[in-house]
């Protein structure tokens, strides 16, 4: 009970770092992937082929390499040394790791949207491109919103991924949850407790994002259930 | 950075690079297969809903999927040196901490991880098997250790394969993490070098560059064994 009062509030303390790590780096690595995921389509073989090797670097890799590439590697190199808007993201801990999971997290979000732009059926971006729309308007009023809706459940599973990968913050001096469990663990002795209830903040963090995607996908799929099931917000609002 | 490669060189790291490659392919493949035998029975036990087992896998799977790998991996490290050398103490037995000991625990790791993810597909796998085939097979009174054998085996095979070359990936990525406890394989001899070259740029790309082939050879042969099963089954 004496461990359960010492180690919460730490572990806790380590939940606010986690946390801001796969905000930060899934609002980052989103973007980057939504734009690999577009230069795949491209037709320019240097653009697509740019995304498509970016992507099996990326995915080939372990994260702990590219991390430790980043944080130990980037600071030996000249430019980057004397440029000090990348130096202030290099020489911390913390930046590195947001940088390195972005990065990472870009290569499998671009794979995953690939998949959702690729099961958009092609009469349905022809259709609109015969009703005059410009391909940028096509991509963001047809393609897009159907893509992520296939896509939705598969990026769930790469979120709690992301969770998962903070963790690995903890091996460049990042005190997160793991990082903090860690040293509890060779502070107290006490393994399989710290673990336990540093193993339940990540379940029950991972379940609550779950859940969280579940609601999304069950709103944006809403039109295939019958009106009587769907709330009011939910219904078709007949002016 | 020319002086870098020259010690890369020099230092003889070429020949700890190689040996480090040796302990990661051993580790991923020692720790998939056994994950393959934990995900089969896990996988059977979850589709054939046995009361009880069934919420016992569940419990694994969910846990082992839920949980940073690098935790699981400091649990079992140092949950163990403790446990396993004050058994070894009683044996007489000092200075445990050698090599054979980091691959025991690290291979249990990782298998453990990869079992869960293992247990998911060949559940996925099982389910997908139309049931009418072993209705069928039940009718025709084979007995189940032979529907397993003829019916159930193959197919579930052939429909987890994709399933099992994603599961092989990841758990080749993970055993770079059992560096941070002591295990001399790739991840943690680019780090020694890193260190004592001082030169973690070259270090780490090349074992980045060692990872890259390792998994992408065996997305090569994976990907020629699945063209194999799928031709057997249009035969």
């Amino acid at each position: 009970m004496e461990l359960v009062q010492l180690a919460v509030p730490v572990l806790f303390k380590g939940l606010w770092m986690t946390l801001s790590l796969t905000v930060l780096s899934v609002v980052i690595g989103f973007s980057l992937g939504l734009l690999l995921a577009i230069m795949r389509g491209s037709d320019r073989r240097a653009i697509s082929g740019f995304a498509r090797y970016y992507s099996i670097a990326f995915r080939g890799t372990p994260l702990l390499v590219q991390i430790f590439l980043i944080y130990y590697g980037l600071g030996q190199i000249g430019f980057i040394r004397s440029s000090p808007i990348l130096w202030w993201v290099v020489s911390e801990g913390s930046r590195c790791a947001v940088l390195a999971l972005a990065l990472n997290t870009a290569a499998y979000t671009s794979e995953i949207l690939r998949g959702g732009i690729a099961s958009v059926p092609a009469g349905l971006i022809e259709a609109a491109r015969a009703c005059g729309m410009s391909r940028a308007m096509v991509f963001r009023r047809i393609a897009f919103p159907l893509a992520i809706r296939q896509a939705l459940p598969a990026y769930g599973n790469e979120l709690v991924l992301m969770v998962k990968g903070t963790s690995l913050a903890s091996t460049i001096t990042v005190l997160e949850i793991t990082g903090y469990a860690k040293r509890l663990m060779s502070q107290t002795y006490a393994i399989f407790e710290v673990f336990a209830i540093a193993g339940v903040i990540y379940l029950v963090l991972n379940l609550a994002l779950i859940g969280g995607v579940r609601l999304v996908e069950r709103r944006m799929m809403r039109h295939t259930r019958p009106a009587k099931e769907r709330t009011f917000a939910e219904r078709p609002q007949v002016a | 950075m020319e002086f870098g490669w020259y010690s890369v060189w020099e230092g003889g790291w070429i020949g700890a690079i190689l040996r480090g490659s040796a302990v990661t392919v051993a580790v991923g493949v020692a720790s998939m297969v056994i994950g393959l035998v934990i995900g089969t029975i896990c996988g059977l036990v979850k589709w054939r809903e046995i009361a009880g087992l069934s919420q016992i896998v569940d419990l694994y799977t969910s846990v082992i999927r839920g949980v940073p790998e690098l935790l699981i991996i400091y649990l079992l490290f140092f949950g163990s040196v403790e446990f396993v050398t004050s058994i070894a103490r009683a044996f007489g037995f000092t200075g445990l901490a050698d090599a054979g000991y980091a691959f025991v625990i690290t291979v249990a790791a990782i298998s453990a991880i990869s079992g869960a993810y293992s247990t998911e597909v060949i559940r996925g796998a099982l389910a997908a098997i139309p049931k009418g085939h072993i209705e069928a097979a039940v009718a025709l009174g084979l007995p189940s250790r032979r529907i397993f054998v003829r019916i159930i085996a193959p197919q579930m095979i052939r429909i987890a394969f994709p399933g099992i070359n994603n599961v092989w990936q990841t758990t080749i990525k993970d055993t770079a993490l059992v560096s941070v406890v002591g295990l001399q394989e790739l991840m943690r001899t680019a780090s020694i070098g890193a260190g004592s070259t001082r030169s973690p740029l070259i270090f780490y790309s090349i074992a980045a560059v060692v990872y890259l082939l390792i998994t992408l050879t065996s997305q090569i042969g994976f990907n020629k064994v699945e063209a194999t099963l799928s031709a057997r089954k249009g035969a």
